[in-house]
């Protein structure tokens, strides 16, 4: 595999985890369970659209193809798409929401905080700008599950519940591929088994305040950042954001 | 966390820029104080509005009562000499 081939895979899960997260979040959005996390669901979405551009758009460049942004969110189809199979999960209710946004948040801010160092000074740029966002994603939902975890013993079970479902995702977030070895042998990005640790280290802090049980999980579910399978979601999911683009192409509005 | 069904109601005030006072901005629900300063963040500085949050619980707010108006405020109203517009200032003196 060649560096350019390797960079271009690299920006596209980074810009396909934050593009499918954040449109799982939108669709929270007149549907939040109080007018105030609405908003702040809401805000976080359009973080992550907002970083999904500026990825996207790095790996157009990269590609040097003359596609844009746009057409790489609009134009692939399911099995072009390079996200990571936690967050295309649906939101099923909001401690499937909480759960999900921590395992990634969790995993996300980790992976910022390497590339800030990056020696690709684009990406290093873009690291910058969303580690202050991704910083308080992570406050955001540490807290909700603190708060969901340590609150009711309906809050607990239904958390506990998501919890269970959702962990089986985790093992592809810090499971290295030959693009994330040929990354981080050039270092654009970090090793990613040095993240396991860590990794773990925040999910049992947070886990122990929530008063919640880690899942034991045999087999991890992996597939989506190395394209070889995604779950059944992603195509509604792709349905309804490029519905527009497929039906009128190259409509502007 | 309380066993009631609503959230309590917290009143936000945020500090604009350095040396400018906290001023109230509206009020919101939360479950503790963390949330509402969380809240505060999402709802009332989205547009660079703030670069500090108070939050307090509505019901530690102890209001003067719209009955009393009339004996609290009206005397302050034959009053003028409260002002200081009875000084003749120099042209020197600006920004007063």
């Amino acid at each position: 595999m060649t560096l350019a081939d390797a960079k271009y895979q690299y920006l596209l899960r980074m810009g396909d985890n934050a593009l499918i997260l954040g449109h799982r979040l939108s669709e929270w959005c007149g549907h939040g369970p109080i007018l105030e996390q609405d908003i702040a669901i809401t805000n976080i979405a359009l973080d992550q659209v907002g970083q999904a551009r500026s990825l996207l758009q790095y790996a157009a460049q990269l590609e040097g193809k003359g596609r844009t942004e746009d057409n790489l969110a609009y134009k692939r189809d399911v099995m072009e798409y390079r996200n990571v199979l936690l967050v295309e999960q649906p939101n099923e209710n909001f401690a499937y929401t909480i759960v999900r946004q921590f395992l990634f948040d969790a995993f996300n801010f980790l992976l910022h905080k390497s590339l800030v160092n990056s020696k690709d000074e684009h990406l290093k740029a873009i690291a910058e700008k969303s580690l202050k966002e991704i910083t308080y994603h992570l406050r955001y939902s540490s807290e909700w599950m603190i708060r969901l975890g340590d609150g009711t013993a309906e809050s607990h079970q239904k958390i506990q519940t998501a919890l269970d479902d959702l962990f089986i995702y985790t093992g592809e977030l810090l499971t290295p591929d030959a693009v994330d070895q040929t990354i981080f042998e050039a270092g654009i990005g970090p090793d990613l088994t040095a993240l396991q640790a860590p990794y773990q280290a925040k999910i049992d802090e947070i886990l122990q305040q929530a008063t919640l049980q880690k899942p034991e999980v045999k087999y991890m579910q992996s597939g989506g950042k190395d394209g070889r399978m995604h779950t059944e979601y992603l195509g509604y999911i792709l349905a309804e954001l490029q519905f527009v683009q497929r039906a009128y192409p190259n409509m502007e509005w | 966390m309380s066993e009631k069904k609503n959230w309590p109601l917290w009143e936000i005030f945020i500090r604009s820029k350095n040396g400018l006072n906290h001023k109230h901005v509206g009020s919101l629900h939360a479950a503790d104080a963390e949330m509402a300063i969380e809240n505060a963040r999402d709802v009332y500085t989205r547009r660079m509005e703030g670069i500090s949050i108070w939050v307090v619980e509505s019901e530690h707010i102890t209001a003067s009562s719209p009955n009393q108006s009339e004996s609290l405020f009206d005397p302050a109203n034959d009053k003028v000499y409260r002002h200081p517009t009875f000084y003749n200032l120099p042209d020197e003196v600006k920004h007063m």
